[in-house]
């Protein structure tokens, strides 16, 4: 009886898991598959349904091409702020976590809190008040504007901060200073070495935050040849048939996307990112987890 | 943005918490350290937070202050602005079915997964609900187009269950916070879920034990040993989420790039709003007084986990 209850638990508990597997992988499924189908086919076909390869090649080629190969400039500049700010990010962050790890000087605590609360408070709370600082500093429009707000990067301080603590112990510094290494060379040639984890860690973090960041270049960038792929999506929306139909009139030589072109377009802008996720899967739960296994 | 964005947080929380313990402790100098090393050690990160962190909220505050219509009345204008109330009652109605759900499937999908006896299948479960994560930003919202499109979603039958017939049915102004929210749920619950479960593995496997010698069932176990060893986690993402939820721009913003989409306006959510009368209008002011208000919420939510963090650690 007793057993009976249990094995009834179980099974709701894994009636649950599946409902809520389904929840999030179907859209990524369906995402995968609809390249390969026509806007017809999506309609017609079972949702599940694997098209053709030469429909996802046919539909590949249409949307690199749209519109003079604008998904291309898009991720050319994904590319340039992201991998701009990401190494900003890392330069300024990998000595300062260091330095507030393993080094003392006044004012060190100070910045350690305004660190902490930086970090907490979103960052999109930030976006606005940057806008109106950098349209005053004259950067608008320079890809400036996206780097530098991307190589601020408070949570890879603490990162490393906390990696430094947990990992190198201070006498071992300190051997090497009564040998008479200097600062520098301390840091370079011992502290750096061991860090090579944390900094591929940031970096992917940064990588990541700057790659998928859409407030910040959507108030930065006002034309097609800075967008970056994010804001590149959402012009993309607007010449899509079916969430667009007004800008859609029979014999006009406009280009017209459809739902499968928007869905490839998706696919094209997340692959950076979730190449990361899939082959540095680790090593980011290990981030996140940065404080939740060591209690 | 970003309500996804609080998936990079969590770690960041948990070594905050450590940090304020860190920071605690007196500053004493290793031997034979240079002070001057120190600083050159940070003067990048220093020069960047100063200029991208400080003085953008001065400025800011500059601008509230220093309105044409005298001191204040930047945020009379802004508290005045007939669009003010409706944004935030907008975020309101979004962040409590957003908060109540994910607190809600968060503890209890990462209780299940921990019960699950077979580890290897309990961590492809992780996995698949962590991979949306990757697709935070204007990504989600598109794939969510397509999902919430009766004609052809793979949901179709649901959303007919639900007489949806079209879309601009599904995406009515009325249904525009539970949208939102299962957008946030979907890319953020992943991480979370990863996050509460490390700390469930941190709990002493004796503990478990004596609790099952004594007769307590599975589910008696998740309940009264395993949750509250959690709490702290679960006050920790729904503090987080509030501070993100009140930030809300990406999913109305791309939403609203549907033209069907009529139901969203340019001003569906606070931050929309200030953007909106800072570009439209040049109303700089009013947008940096509305901005200084979402930058108070983020800011007293920090704060207090900062100091919360000191409370913890006498545990």
């Amino acid at each position: 009886m007793a057993q009976s209850r249990r094995y009834g638990l179980q099974l709701v508990g894994i009636v649950i898991l599946l409902v809520f597997t389904v929840f999030f992988f179907v859209p990524i499924v369906w995402l995968f598959l609809a390249p390969t189908k026509t806007d017809g086919q999506l309609l017609t076909e079972s949702p599940f349904a694997f098209g053709s390869f030469s429909t996802f090649a046919h539909t590949l080629h249409r949307i690199v091409t749209y519109s003079d190969y604008s998904l291309l400039i898009w991720l050319k500049n994904s590319a340039i702020y992201s991998f701009g700010g990401t190494a900003l990010a890392v330069i300024a962050a990998i000595p300062a976590g260091y330095a507030l790890a393993l080094t003392h000087f006044i004012g060190r605590r100070v910045l350690l809190v305004i660190t902490l609360v930086v970090m907490i408070m979103p960052a999109t709370a930030l976006v606005l008040p940057l806008f109106l600082e950098i349209n005053k500093l004259g950067l608008y429009g320079t890809i400036w504007a996206l780097i530098l707000p991307f190589g601020f990067f408070p949570f890879g301080v603490y990162l490393t901060y906390i990696y430094f603590s947990a990992t190198i112990p201070k006498d071992l510094l300190a051997a090497a200073r009564i040998d008479g290494a200097g600062e520098w060379r301390v840091f370079w040639h011992i502290a750096l070495p061991l860090a090579k984890p944390i900094v591929a860690l940031v970096g992917f973090f940064a990588f990541v935050a700057s790659w998928n960041n859409f407030f910040l270049p959507f108030v930065m960038t006002y034309d097609n040849s800075q967008y970056p792929v994010q804001i590149g999506l959402q012009q993309l929306i607007g010449s899509t048939a079916s969430f667009n139909p007004a800008n859609y009139t029979a014999g006009s030589s406009v280009v017209v996307l459809h739902r499968p072109d928007l869905a490839m377009a998706v696919i094209i802008a997340i692959a950076p990112v979730l190449l990361v996720f899939l082959f540095a899967q680790r090593s980011l739960v290990s981030g996140m987890l940065a404080g939740a296994t060591k209690e | 943005m970003s309500v996804p964005s609080a998936t990079a947080v969590p770690g960041a929380g948990a070594s905050a918490r450590r940090g304020s313990r860190a920071a605690g402790n007196r500053e004493r100098a290793p031997a034979g350290t240079s002070r001057t090393a120190g600083y050159f050690f940070v003067a990048l990160y220093v020069a960047l937070l100063l200029l991208l962190g400080i003085a953008p909220v001065i400025y800011a505050i500059y601008l509230a202050l220093s309105d044409s219509g005298g001191l204040g009345s930047a945020f009379v204008n802004a508290f005045n602005d007939y669009r003010f109330v409706p944004a935030f009652e907008h975020i309101l109605e979004f962040m409590l079915i957003w908060l109540v759900s994910q607190t809600i499937f968060v503890v209890g999908l990462t209780l299940m997964l921990h019960n699950l006896a077979a580890q290897r299948v309990g961590a492809t479960f992780r996995f698949v609900f962590y991979i949306p994560g990757a697709l935070a930003g204007a990504a989600s919202v598109i794939v969510w187009l397509f999902m919430l499109d009766p004609s052809a979603s793979p949901f179709a039958s649901v959303l007919h269950a639900f007489g949806y017939k079209q879309f601009d049915n599904t995406i009515a102004p009325g249904n525009l916070p539970m949208i939102f929210a299962i957008m946030a749920f979907w890319t953020g619950a992943g991480a979370w879920i990863v996050v509460m479960y490390g700390a469930l593995n941190n709990i002493p496997h004796e503990l478990i034990e004596c609790a099952q010698m004594d007769g307590a069932n599975a589910f008696k176990t998740a309940f009264w040993i395993k949750l509250p060893l959690i709490r702290k986690w679960v006050v920790y993402m729904l503090v987080l989420s509030f501070a993100a939820g009140t930030q809300l721009f990406v999913e109305p913003t791309v939403l609203g790039s549907a033209s069907l989409g009529v139901g969203v306006s340019k001003y569906w959510s606070p931050n929309q709003l200030a953007w909106f009368v800072a570009s439209q209008y040049d109303q700089v002011n009013e947008a940096a007084a509305i901005s200084l208000v979402l930058l108070v919420l983020g800011l007293a939510v920090a704060a207090l986990l900062v100091w919360r963090g000191r409370l913890f650690e006498v545990e």
